[in-house]
């Protein structure tokens, strides 16, 4: 076995240099080496792993306990945290760029529409998307009482993802993009990551298969419902024809309304399943297990479950109110986005009724603080939504800073509070700690992210309503009040109070990384040495 | 009667009936799109791009300029006086992929042909707040003083042809020549180039002669954007059914 992962690795080295050398374009040529280096890196790690063990990996303990790959876990929580904190600096960036364009440096590689898709990817792919496969790896091991199926295939996920992050990262930079929002990597990335997922796929279901528990969890219905629905999306969305195979740049299968509307069910559809799917199943195996109660309601689950992922996939056509898409699309999108409400809040009930009988560690537990108002923002911008998506509403808002206000109170409230409280809940479990090194500190994130948070969208709602008016606004002889460019100026303070919201929430990050840092390393606040919420799966924490 | 209990005990078929519910939506909404006489619509005077043109489109996307610029004029009053006639589905028939954007942080550009001069664009490709104090847009001054290489100017055209746009064995196998010549209306093949690609500008884009640089390429794109179109003749009813 290990074998052919070695045959594999050979492969990949010789197919980097070819592509290096026949390059057409310098990007390929980078592309190509970054790719055979990965190539022999792990050649050298699996060659050094046959020499340190040749047997794999037990399933049980001596007690009969099933050891569980938390090696794989520890990993992706510094990679999320990592990459978070990078995508977070990137946003900050570019939102400096909006209020003091000088930032752009006047270079190709700094400019604000090459950062702008690193800033998403960074922030969805790099920082979501390693949160997702860590958790997802965490919860289908503990939900079924088996250890994560394979050996080195979770390691071939793990590192092949962060293959395809800095291969599409240095490719933004390099001016490499398809131009589809949360699909830029061009044609060879997207196979990469199709082979990537094809195998992420496999380890979830191999460790399903060899479940000790009759019926699988509910969290694992909607990491599965993600990692398949993200399947069909990123390939039929990514269809296209390179222009040489030694070369990066490619052409879409589809063009005009066709393109349009296949990206933004693409588009949607990544928010839907992404970000939402995936960490609704975060949300329904850290909440439970963190108050120590369980789901509040077993039929809502399925309810939730299956509405939600059918009602979804039509929302897409939300995006491209008064376009030239036909109307019927429009209606249809637009019907089916506000029926989307209803499965969305059943959700949010679902996670926040959960705490019933134990609504008193809101106050005691600042780990469910973030989980509960990660809910709580949930169900905020899942009702934003559906009003945006309202035709005479789009009017108004679409092309404005309304939209990316919308955005991040779902990404940075929902999908980032969500994924910080998985942190700080899986960092003591997977290093073996009896708790967080602080708990104060906690509260503090908590804290400062929350008025940055508050700030950011207030800022961008106030911005993009602004701006929406001014554009439609006529003067007493039925001109146009406002040229373009006024509406522009109009926006520099909103801008700013934007960025200093971004900053709060990246300082609040920092305090996170410091706190988690301090966990690993196995110390304890003096301060707070006997008030600390214990790690209850911490042998004789009770 | 299926038991829910079925369902979450197997794991195939739960995968299955995944991806049955999660096709449907998808297949009702974009299949139709294909064959639609309102979105496959043919209209006068759309032809593809002129290898210039497309150039300077790729450049286009490579900066990542549809982060801010929406190419999709809506059927409002107000974006109908600030903008121009809304946008048909025909005029982004030849755009693999779209570009109709979702952001103003800009101004909308799918009429921005021959609304400014090229001088206005070279100047404000080089630094916007020469022009308009207010904007937030970066400088592009690398652009006037890199050349411009496309590796492959025939097969980008051949491969659109392959996707779909009706490109012909001429306009392949003339496409470096176009490339090059579409900046001096002096050479001697322009009328054969008029007649491959009607109301194509032909002159020197970024007041630059000695070189054809990447400005050309954008210039020359930013100035077709929806001219080709003419709306005086332009029969709304005649797609209707």
């Amino acid at each position: 076995m290990n074998l052919l992962w070695l045959a594999f690795t050979i492969i990949g080295v010789l197919l980097g240099v070819m592509l290096s050398a026949k390059a057409v374009d310098p990007a390929m040529m980078l592309h190509g080496m970054v790719f055979s280096i990965a190539g022999v890196l792990s050649a050298f790690a699996l060659i050094a792993k046959n020499y340190r063990n040749n047997s794999g990996p037990s399933l049980a303990d001596a007690n009969g306990n099933v050891n569980y790959n938390t090696e794989i876990v520890k990993a992706g929580v510094i990679a999320s945290t990592f990459w978070g904190v990078a995508g977070f600096s990137v946003g900050l960036l570019i939102a400096l760029q909006l209020a003091f364009p000088a930032l752009n440096f006047d270079l190709p590689w700094t400019n604000f529409g090459r950062l702008r898709p690193l800033h998403t990817s960074a922030v969805i792919f790099a920082f979501g998307g390693n949160i997702l496969i860590m958790t997802s790896f965490h919860v289908v091991q503990r939900t079924c009482r088996a250890r994560l199926a394979g050996d080195i295939a979770p390691w071939f996920v793990f590192w092949g993802y962060q293959l395809f992050i800095v291969l599409a990262a240095t490719g933004y930079l390099l001016g490499v993009t398809q131009s589809k929002e949360y699909a830029e990597p061009e044609w060879y990335v997207d196979i990469w990551l199709t082979l990537v997922w094809v195998v992420y796929l496999l380890v979830f279901l191999v460790t399903i298969w060899k479940r000790q528990e009759k019926h699988i969890y509910v969290a694992n219905w909607f990491f599965l419902a993600f990692i398949v629905t993200i399947a069909m999306l990123h390939i039929v969305n990514n269809l296209s024809m390179p222009v040489s195979l030694a070369g990066v740049k490619s052409y879409s299968l589809f063009a005009g309304v066709q393109s349009a509307l296949t990206q933004w069910w693409y588009g949607h559809n990544a928010v839907g399943f992404f970000l939402t799917a995936g960490f609704l199943g975060i949300m329904y195996y850290f909440i439970p297990k963190r108050v120590n109660r369980p789901v509040y309601s077993y039929r809502l689950s399925i309810i939730h479950f299956w509405s939600l992922i059918f009602l979804y996939i039509w929302a897409g056509p939300h995006h491209l109110h008064y376009t030239a898409l036909p109307d019927w699309a429009q209606t249809l999108g637009m019907t089916f986005s506000i029926m989307l409400w209803m499965p969305s809040w059943g959700g949010m009930i679902n996670g926040l009724m959960t705490l019933s009988g134990a609504w008193d560690k809101l106050r005691t537990d600042p780990v469910v603080r973030f989980l509960v108002t990660s809910v709580a923002f949930y169900g905020m911008s899942t009702f934003e939504g559906p009003l945006m998506s309202i035709k005479a509403v789009n009017a108004l808002s679409h092309y404005t800073d309304w939209t990316i206000g919308h955005v991040h109170s779902g990404a940075l409230g929902w999908v980032a509070y969500i994924s910080f409280g998985a942190l700080y809940f899986l960092t003591p479990v997977v290093w073996k700690r009896k708790s967080l090194y602080s708990d104060a500190l906690v509260n503090l994130h908590f804290w400062i992210s929350t008025v940055g948070i508050l700030l950011y969208i207030t800022a961008m709602w106030v911005s993009g309503i602004l701006q929406g008016l001014m554009w439609r606004a006529y003067d007493a002889f039925g001109f146009l009040e406002y040229s373009f460019s006024e509406t522009v100026e109009a926006m520099h303070p909103f801008y700013v109070i934007r960025a200093g919201g971004g900053a709060l929430f990246l300082i609040g990050s920092l305090i996170m990384v410091y706190n988690l840092w301090r966990t690993v390393r196995g110390d304890v606040r003096a301060k707070e040495a006997g008030s600390l919420v214990p790690n209850m799966e911490f042998a004789g924490a009770r | 009667m299926l038991s829910h209990k079925k369902i979450e005990k197997n794991s195939i078929l739960m995968l299955v009936l995944i991806l049955i519910v999660v096709s449907i939506g998808g297949l009702i909404e974009i299949a139709p799109l294909f064959y639609l006489e309102s979105t496959i619509e043919k209209v006068k005077g759309m032809r593809p791009y002129s290898p210039l043109e497309l150039a300077g489109r790729d450049i286009y996307i490579r900066e990542g300029c549809y982060n801010c610029h929406s190419q999709m004029v809506r059927p409002l009053r107000d974006e109908a006086e600030r903008y121009g006639h809304y946008s048909l589905a025909a005029e982004s028939m030849y755009d693999h992929p779209f570009q109709w954007g979702s952001k103003r942080t800009g101004p909308d550009l799918a009429r921005v042909g021959g609304r400014y001069s090229d001088e206005w664009h070279v100047t404000h490709l080089n630094n916007p707040r020469d022009v308009v104090p207010e904007s937030v847009m970066p400088g592009y001054p690398f652009l006037g003083k890199t050349p411009l290489h496309v590796p492959d100017v025939a097969g980008s055209l051949e491969t659109n042809k392959l996707v779909g746009v009706p490109y012909t064995e001429d306009m392949i196998g003339n496409a470096k020549l176009d490339l090059a010549i579409q900046v001096n209306p002096d050479a001697d093949e322009i009328d054969a180039f008029m007649e491959r690609y009607p109301k194509a500008q032909v002159r020197d884009f970024d007041g630059n002669p000695a070189m054809l640089s990447e400005l050309d390429a954008l210039i020359a794109y930013l100035q077709m954007m929806g001219t080709l179109v003419d709306f005086t003749s332009y029969d709304v009813d005649a797609n209707k059914r």
